[in-house]
C-alpha cells in the first residue's frame, strides 16, 4: 500500500481547475459543515473564500483553543550539515553553491546543545543536507546518540531514508521526521531538482509510507510556497495527509508552511504567496483537520508570526540559525536561508504570554516510549 | 449540609471533582483555577514535567496540602510503555497513584483496551493504585475490576470535545453494576454534565478542557465545583422518576382508601 496510486488519480490540471471553479455557495457550505472533507478544504483555498477570511479566522482560533488550549510548542533547529550533493534551485546549501562545507563533530553539537539548554528548549530540529558518505545514517544515529540525554525530543528534517534505516534510528530517540514534498507538480520538481538523489520524485512522494511503516512517533508534511501554485499544492499536501491518517493512524501529524526565503544563488519565486493567502491557508488546514499540529518558523517576520498565533498555529521556532554551527561554533558561517525574526526565545515566550499563551519547552518524555537514555 | 464523601483505595476525598493541569494560558492561572474548584485529586501529564529539576514550573504551582497529584501516562502506545513510565513517576513525583491512559490513536485520544487492561494487571502487581481511562465500555470494566483497579474512568465524550454524556447509556450501565468508584473522565464540558453525572450516580468527574479554556478559568472552576456539589447531593437526596404521563397530585382513586 502506498500514496502513488491516490496521487496517480488526481491530476494537478484538473485538481487546480476544481479549486479555482468553486464558488462562494460552496465555501458557505464548507463553512456551515460539521465535519469537513476534501472538497471543503478546496473551498476554503480557493480565491472564492477570500471574502470570508475573517470568519475562517474566527473558526480556526475556536477550534484550535479547543484542541491544544492556551499553550503554543516552542521548537529549534540544529544545523548540522551544510555538505549536501543534490542541486536544489532555491536552496543555499545547493551543490553548485561555492560555499564553506562544514558538519559538525559530536563535540560540536554538543556546545551547540549546551547554548539551546541555556535558552530553555527541550524539542530540537536536527537538519541537514543531503551528502550520503559524510552525512549518512551512520552520522545521524551517532548524532542522535550524542544529542538525546540533552533534550526530550528530537525531530529530524534530513534526507528521506530507506525503511530500515527509520526502523534503526527510531529506537536511538528519533521521535519525528520533517520531510516536505517541496511541489507535487512533477515536471516542476523535477526542474527544480536537477542533479542529486532528491531528483527522485517517487522516492521522495513514499517517503512519509516508508516512515509510517517503519512506526514513527510523527512527521510532518508540506510544501515549498514559491515553487508552484499554492492552493493546487495545499490540496496535495492534504490529500496525502487524510491518506496517512487512515493508514498509519498511530503516527501524529504536523504541518509546515515555509514559504521561499532569499538564500545564496536562489531563484525568484515563480508564485508570490501574500500573507492574506497564507492565513487563508492556515485556517483552511485547521478547518479541515482540528487535530493536526500547525508550525510556523522564523522564515515569517516578527508582525506576522505575533499574529498569526492566535489563528491556528501551535508550534514556533525562536532564535534560529540556518547554519551548522551558528549557535556557538561559527555564528558567522553562510546560512541556508535568511531568517525574517531574529527575536531571542525569551523575546517570542514574553510575546506569547503577552498573548495569554503558555509558551511550552517540554511536552514529552523519552521514557514514555521506553527508550534508553544510556 | 454534607455529603458523603469519597473513597478511593482507603482515601477520602470531599471533593469529587478532579482536575487535569493542561491547556491553561499560565501555571499561576492553573494553580487558581485549581484551588477555587476545590479539587483534591489533580493529574499531571508526565511528558510535561521535568522530573530531573527541582524547580519545575508545572509542579511548583502544585505544591498545596490539598492537591494529591494524579500522574498520567499521556503519550504511550502499549501496555509496556505504560508500565515503563509508571515507574519513573512513582519514583520521581512520590506517588503509587496513576491515571493509565494508554491511546495509540493521535488524532481522538481514544484509549486502547486490550493495552490498558494488560497494563492494570501487571501494574496492580507492582503495587500501583490504577485507575485507568477507557472507553464506556461496561464489560473492560468488570474486567479491569477483576484484576484489581481501583476506580475506573469511562469517557463521555471523546477527550477535549466539551460534548457531555454522549455515552450516557453505557455510563448508567457501568454505574449500576461497578464495585469501585466510577470517575467520568473526558469531554465533559460544562458544569451541567458534571452535575448531570453526579446526579446519575457517578462517583467522581474529572475536568480540564472546560476550565482551562474557558473564558474565565477561576469562575469555571468555581462552577463545576457547585454542580459537582449540586449533583451528588440532588443523587443523595433520590431523584423522584421521570414519567412519560400525568400523575395527578390527588388521584381519582383515593376514595377508596
Amino acid at each position: 500500500m502506498s500514496f502513488r496510486p491516490i496521487f496517480a488519480a488526481h491530476a494537478w490540471d484538473d485538481v487546480k481547475a476544481g479549486i479555482y471553479a468553486k464558488t462562494a455557495a460552496d465555501v458557505e457550505r464548507a463553512l456551515a459543515a460539521p465535519k469537513r472533507t476534501l472538497a471543503d478544504f478546496q473551498a476554503l483555498i480557493s480565491p472564492a473564500a477570500a471574502p470570508y477570511l475573517e470568519r475562517m479566522a474566527q473558526l480556526s482560533q475556536q477550534l484550535t483553543r479547543q484542541r491544544f488550549g492556551n499553550t503554543v510548542q516552542l521548537y529549534v533547529p540544529l544545523y548540522l550539515s551544510n555538505e549536501c550533493q543534490n542541486i536544489c534551485t532555491y536552496c543555499g546549501f545547493s551543490l553548485d553553491n561555492k560555499i564553506r562545507r562544514r558538519t559538525l563533530s559530536s563535540v560540536e553539537m554538543l556546545q551547540e546543545a549546551a547554548v539551546l539548554k541555556q535558552w530553555g528548549y527541550d524539542h530540537v530540529l536536527l537538519v541537514t543536507g543531503e551528502a550520503n558518505q559524510t552525512v549518512g545514517v551512520d552520522y545521524l544515529e551517532k548524532a542522535l546518540q550524542t544529542l538525546r540525554p540533552h533534550f526530550s525530543h528530537i525531530s529530524m528534517e534530513v534526507q528521506p531514508l530507506d525503511q530500515a534505516d527509520y526502523e534503526r534510528l527510531i529506537p536511538q530517540g528519533l521521535n519525528t521526521v520533517l520531510v516536505y514534498q517541496e511541489t507535487y507538480h512533477e515536471a516542476d520538481y523535477r526542474q527544480h531538482h536537477p542533479k542529486g538523489k532528491k531528483s527522485n520524485f517517487h522516492y521522495r512522494l513514499d517517503t512519509p509510507d516508508r516512515l509510517g511503516r517503519a512506526g514513527i512517533h510523527k512527521m510532518g508534511l508540506g510544501v515549498l510556497f514559491g515553487l508552484e501554485d499554492w492552493r493546487t499544492d495545499a490540496f496535495y499536501t492534504a490529500l496525502h495527509l487524510d491518506y496517512l491518517e487512515r493508514t498509519y493512524w498511530q503516527t501524529k501529524y504536523s504541518l509546515s508552511f515555509p514559504r521561499l526565503r532569499p538564500a545564496e544563488g536562489l531563484l525568484q519565486p515563480k508564485v508570490e504567496m501574500t500573507d492574506r493567502e497564507l492565513v487563508q491557508l492556515i485556517c483552511a488546514y485547521r478547518l479541515l483537520n482540528e487535530e493536526v499540529e500547525l508550525s510556523i518558523s522564523t522564515r515569517e517576520s516578527p508582525t506576522f508570526r505575533d499574529n498569526i498565533i492566535r489563528l491556528g498555529i501551535t508550534s514556533i521556532s525562536a532564535g534560529s540559525k540556518t547554519n551548522p554551527g551558528g549557535y556557538a561554533v561559527a555564528p558567522e558561517s553562510l546560512e541556508q536561508f535568511e531568517i525574517s525574526d531574529e527575536r531571542s526565545p525569551a523575546d517570542i515566550a514574553a510575546m506569547l504570554r503577552r498573548q495569554g499563551y503558555e509558551p511550552v519547552w517540554k511536552d514529552w518524555d523519552p521514557t514514555l516510549t521506553a527508550i534508553s537514555r544510556r | 449540609m454534607k455529603t458523603q464523601p469519597l473513597v478511593i483505595a482507603g482515601r477520602t476525598f470531599s471533593s469529587r471533582l478532579f482536575t487535569g493541569t493542561g491547556k491553561f494560558s499560565s501555571a499561576p492561572l492553573m494553580e487558581e483555577a485549581l484551588l477555587a474548584s476545590g479539587s483534591e485529586l489533580v493529574t499531571v501529564a508526565l511528558k510535561r514535567v521535568d522530573v530531573t529539576s527541582a524547580d519545575d514550573d508545572l509542579l511548583r504551582h502544585l505544591g498545596h496540602v490539598q492537591f494529591s497529584l494524579l500522574p498520567n501516562t499521556s503519550g504511550v502506545r502499549t501496555a509496556k510503555e505504560a508500565v515503563f513510565a509508571a515507574q519513573l513517576a512513582r519514583e520521581a513525583l512520590e506517588t503509587d497513584w496513576l491515571k493509565l491512559e494508554i491511546h495509540p490513536d493521535p488524532k481522538y485520544l481514544l484509549p486502547d483496551p486490550v493495552e490498558t487492561l494488560k497494563a492494570a494487571e501487571e501494574l496492580v502487581k507492582l503495587g500501583f493504585v490504577v485507575l485507568p481511562y477507557i472507553h464506556a465500555d461496561p464489560v473492560l470494566c468488570k474486567r479491569l475490576e477483576e484484576v484489581g483497579v481501583a476506580a475506573v474512568m469511562p469517557l463521555g465524550s471523546p477527550i477535549g470535545s466539551n460534548k457531555g454524556l454522549l455515552t450516557r447509556e453505557f455510563l448508567e450501565i457501568i454505574i449500576g453494576q461497578s464495585r469501585v468508584p466510577v470517575v467520568v473522565d473526558a469531554g465533559i464540558g460544562a458544569p451541567s454534565h458534571a452535575a448531570a453525572a453526579l446526579e446519575m450516580g457517578a462517583d467522581a468527574v474529572l475536568v480540564n478542557t472546560a476550565i482551562a479554556v474557558a473564558g474565565q478559568p477561576v469562575a469555571m472552576a468555581h462552577a463545576f465545583r457547585l454542580a459537582v456539589e449540586a449533583g451528588r447531593l440532588a443523587y443523595e437526596a433520590k431523584l423522584a422518576a421521570p414519567v412519560s404521563h400525568a400523575v395527578a397530585s390527588s388521584p381519582l382513586t383515593a376514595f377508596l382508601d
